[in-house]
């Protein structure tokens, strides 16, 4: 019997609002312990949540983008447990009614294009952590990152691979970039996803048991857990076992999962509506007005770099998974026509020292090593052959590292292309007497040669010679 | 010059003080003069800031100097129910989990208090958590009624009720979930005003019940319960359901009268059982309304009788919830010695709370636990939906509704401690109006054989606290009631 598995999975993405979701503590990662506490994210007695405004309109945001319902009323519940790193011993999120209900996600596995379509998107506190190993005997608590927004987005079990659950983590990850509301760092925790998964005969259309796997802290350890569960779960079944409903964690040293609690320690959670809230609502006016300052999404801006400027698929891509790459691409393109020439300059030379000089951070580039228009204007030179495309890789070195225009750098070096033939014709009889043995050479069949007469009257000309002008006057007197 | 706290009102003594014929400090000594005297009998304080008070006092004065006063409640004492959370005064809830807990914050209504000049005399004793009907379940011991040492003052805010009866400070604030400004205002014979749920700001008092608690005035009289009601009331940025009206001016208003009031007597509100005299003083004060103006009619809240339950099941879910931060992990009482993080949890929460709580907790957890929740919390919540609309229904006919404010005057100590379910019927009256979130207030209006006070209920309208105080100061102006003082040595059955 062969098997297929069912996926679905549960991601949590960290928002980028400057405060906390229920009080004015900032939700900066990265502060010595407990420095982004007051008494409310402490859950001093008397204290009350209120709701951040921003926090709800990137709920809005990424419903949006996904294609989800908004509702007009939703609502917050409590979620109780006991536990040191959730100070009111429970957590304010939403549970029977959500803001975001349906929608989907869209991306390509293998070419092919799939649609995971979503329960649905909801907001929630995070809690703090629990640190264990800083102390000899006792457990320390750091509350930075209680209270701090976190959407949980809800897939339905539609996933058939781990290679779609990571496509799927992919796409969503760079939707929520896009909107600006997550970093999508999952190394850091600002994205996490716990993932459903059972098997079942293939074709079957009936849901096995499932387990749930947790502690996935990269798009490698996605796939890998499920890869790990899937195989795990066919053995327990093949041998005549049956799987159990429960909570497993991915450990990425040893690539296995280990159960963490099974169902009949499930926690009682009783949920009920959060007193201290009243009902959210969402008017028609304030969908519409985050509707229209959304930007085009990545999938859209894809298709239309393709489409209508005509990039390569592979360029495309590679331009439009960020954002500000994309932006960044447009804005040198708008005075330009040669796309594939501006889309190399972009992903070879641009991207190469952003990455050499890390200058890319969370949802950002800090700096660009040029500006789009300099960019833009070096490509322009060579289009209109003012300078030659060898020439054009030494003028852009010292645009990175002088911030000079591309045309004061050519002009200050004497750079400018020359195409006058000529000075090139000179120059070209200059190199041909001065080697009469291997114009004879050459004469006689060893080919080869050509690059080396090329070379000697590129020195003559100290390199700004136009090289077609060259190639063609000296085949002309060779000839 | 000798000053007696518990001759004077509020407004009375502002009215001195501006006129300099004592200063804020001479009235602060009387008033402290009056606890050292009257406390060993009453208990109703579970701290006294003796030194900030005189602090707060002194500068009240210079403020009188120089003719600079910050408001009518500027250099006078007032008490604060021990749930109000006070920076740098211990804060106890009168519980044992929070015996050594010091606020790093004021509430709003503290704040509120502090910035108009109140005089923050101290601390009041209560109902642990403000669980309770009688303050007999405060960890620290019960506080006593100063008409009867033998009796209970009422609770959950009963040593507020106490104080300002008693004349050890010349008005106090409570919160109310179920009856817990109302009753003990009754039982203690002053005026005890509950507002609207939403009227004044929840941030900074010790939660019990999120959706029913509300912060209120225990005044001697109505107008000062209006001038405290203006002071505290006001949309509050950090409470969510505060709710975002205009505050009237509640004192200027107070002279309306009666004429073209309609007033209803919920037919449900006078059952079997009820002390005689409670009946025919209720039915006197509702007589005297009528001769001042108002018309009465009967009407009717026929899911009355579900307000205990409803209450009991809403109350305790919340409850449960929200007495789960007292951990003993950030603040508060933690266990010695517990070996594990559960151990620690469940040493901490077993040796700070008290029985009732407890008890309080369990059935909250009960109540919202998976497979009992729609039988239970969601039940309750259908029934609390079914008892606002009587409410509407009732005051879609009239302005306001009258009825006792306790079946009963005030019981003896001990009488109801071990039969929960009779001390919970004690609310019976108070508690539907939390359930409603309507305001309400308890006036005297007049006692029973052995001397003991009776309270009259006026219950208003949404927001519609001016036309409450309105009324409940024409009924005042009518009677005698409110000027009755316990007698200097009560009898006692002890």
């Amino acid at each position: 019997m062969t098997f297929e598995p069912v996926i679905g999975l549960e991601v949590h993405a960290q928002l980028l609002t400057r405060s906390k979701l229920f009080c004015a503590c900032s939700a900066e990662f990265g502060a010595p312990p407990n420095a982004h506490t007051c008494p409310v994210c402490m859950a001093f007695p008397g204290v009350l949540p209120v709701l951040n405004r921003r926090a709800v309109e990137f709920a809005i945001r990424a419903g949006l983008a996904t294609g989800s319902t908004i509702a007009p009323v939703s609502r917050f519940a409590r979620k109780n447990y006991f536990y040191p790193d959730l100070p009111k011993a429970y957590q304010i999120s939403m549970y029977d009614a959500p803001i975001c209900l349906g929608g989907e996600v869209r991306f390509t596995v293998d070419g092919a294009e799939r649609r995971v379509r979503l329960v649905r998107i909801h907001l929630e506190e995070d809690a703090g952590k629990n640190i264990h190993d800083a102390h000899a005997d006792a457990s320390l608590v750091d509350l930075n990152r209680a209270g701090v927004p976190l959407l949980e987005i809800v897939s339905e079990p539609e996933l058939r691979s781990p290679a779609e659950a990571a496509a799927y983590l992919r796409a969503l990850r760079e939707t929520l970039q896009y909107l600006e509301v997550c970093d999508g760092n999952m190394e850091e925790g600002s994205l996490r996803c716990d993932a459903n998964i059972s098997i079942r005969p293939t074709g079957s259309d009936r849901l096995g048991t499932r387990a749930e796997i947790k502690n996935m802290n990269s798009f490698r350890a996605v796939e890998r857990a499920l890869e790990h569960e899937i195989t795990r779960q066919i053995e327990v079944v093949s041998g005549g076992g049956t799987v159990v409903q429960e909570t497993r964690l991915w450990d990425a040293d040893r690539e296995v999962t280990r159960s963490m609690r099974s169902k009949e320690f499930a926690h009682d959670y009783r949920y009920f509506p959060e007193p201290d809230l009243p009902p959210l609502p969402v008017s028609p006016e304030w969908v519409e007005e985050v509707h229209r300052s959304l930007p085009e999404l990545p999938a859209d801006r894809r298709a239309r770099f393709e489409r209508d400027i005509g990039l390569p698929a592979y360029d495309a891509e590679v331009l439009t998974a960020r954002r500000d790459v994309a932006d960044y691409f447009e804005a040198a393109f708008a005075r330009l026509r040669n796309a594939k020439a501006l889309s190399n300059w972009v992903m070879e030379s641009v991207l190469r020292i952003v990455r050499e000089k890390k200058l890319d951070e969370q949802l950002r580039i800090r700096d660009w090593p040029v500006t789009p228009e300099s960019l833009a204007e070096l490509v322009e030179l060579i289009e209109n052959a003012t300078i030659s495309g060898k020439i054009a890789k030494t003028v852009f070195e010292e645009m990175v590292a002088t911030g000079k225009s591309p045309r004061a750098i050519v002009a200050d070096r004497g750079l400018v292309q020359v195409t006058d033939e000529g000075a090139i014709s000179a120059a070209v009889d200059r190199v041909l007497a001065a080697h009469a043995d291997k114009v004879s050479e050459y004469r006689a069949g060893k080919d080869k040669l050509f690059g080396f007469f090329v070379g000697q009257v590129m020195r003559v000309m100290a390199g700004k010679a136009n090289p077609q002008v060259v190639n063609e006057l000296l085949k002309k007197a060779l000839s | 010059m000798n000053v007696d706290p518990s001759s004077l009102t509020l407004a009375g003594a502002a009215l001195r003080l501006s006129a300099r014929e004592f200063t804020a400090s001479e009235l602060l000594e009387a008033c402290l003069r009056r606890i050292a005297d009257t406390e060993p009998r009453l208990h109703a304080f579970l701290t006294v800031s003796e030194a900030e008070a005189r602090r707060q006092a002194a500068t009240a004065d210079e403020r009188f100097a120089r003719g600079e006063a910050l408001s009518a409640l500027d250099g006078i004492p007032i008490a604060l129910k021990d749930v109000f959370l006070t920076r740098g005064v211990r804060t106890t809830a009168a519980s044992r989990i929070l015996e050594n807990f010091v606020p790093p914050y004021d509430g709003t209504a503290v704040a509120r208090l502090r910035s108009r000049g109140a005089v923050l005399i101290g601390k009041t004793n209560c109902d642990e958590f403000a669980m309770g009907s009688s303050t007999e379940n405060s960890a620290y011991g019960p506080s006593f009624n100063p008409w009867d040492w033998s009796r209970v003052p009422g609770g959950s805010s009963g040593g507020s009720a106490v104080a300002v009866a008693a004349g050890q400070c010349l008005a106090a604030l409570g919160t109310d979930t179920g009856g817990s400004i109302r009753l003990p205002a009754a039982y203690c014979g002053i005026v005890g005003f509950k507002p609207t749920y939403g009227r004044v700001s929840r941030y900074g008092i010790v939660a019990y019940a999120s959706s029913l608690d509300q912060v209120g005035p225990f005044t001697r009289d109505v107008r000062d319960a209006a001038i405290l009601l203006e002071a505290l009331a006001g949309h509050d940025p950090r409470d969510a359901t505060s709710a975002p009206v205009e505050t009237p001016g509640y004192e200027s208003l107070l002279d309306r009268g009666l004429d073209a009031i309609r007033i209803g007597v919920p037919r449900e509100y006078f059952h079997e059982g009820m002390q005689p005299e409670v009946e025919s003083s209720v039915r006197e004060a509702i007589a005297l309304l009528e001769s001042l103006g108002a018309s009465v009619e009967i009407v009717s809240l026929p899911h009355a009788g579900y307000a205990i339950a409803t209450y009991y099941l809403i109350a305790t879910a919340e409850a449960s919830s929200n007495l789960a931060r007292y951990d003993g992990i950030r603040y508060g009482r933690r266990a010695g010695g517990a070996a594990t993080l559960v151990d620690t949890y469940r040493q901490s929460r077993d040796q700070g709370f008290g029985p009732e709580v407890k008890r309080r907790i369990l059935l909250g957890t009960y109540a919202l636990s998976a497979g009992y929740y729609d039988a239970y919390y969601g039940k309750a919540q259908k029934a609390r939906t079914l008892v606002r609309k009587d409410f509407e229904d009732a005051l879609a006919r009239c302005d306001l509704l009258v009825a006792p404010t306790a079946p009963t005057t005030a019981f003896h100590l001990g009488e109801k401690l071990e039969d929960p379910l009779s001390m919970y019927l004690s609310d019976v009256l108070t508690i539907s109006v939390n359930l409603a979130g309507l305001p309400a207030v308890s006036v005297p209006c007049g006692v029973d054989a052995c001397g003991l006070p009776i309270g009259l209920q006026l219950i208003g309208k949404p927001f519609g606290e001016a036309t409450l105080l309105s009324a409940a100061y024409a009924y005042e102006r009518s009677t005698h009631w409110h000027e009755g003082r316990p007698p200097a040595a009560p009898r006692s059955a002890a």
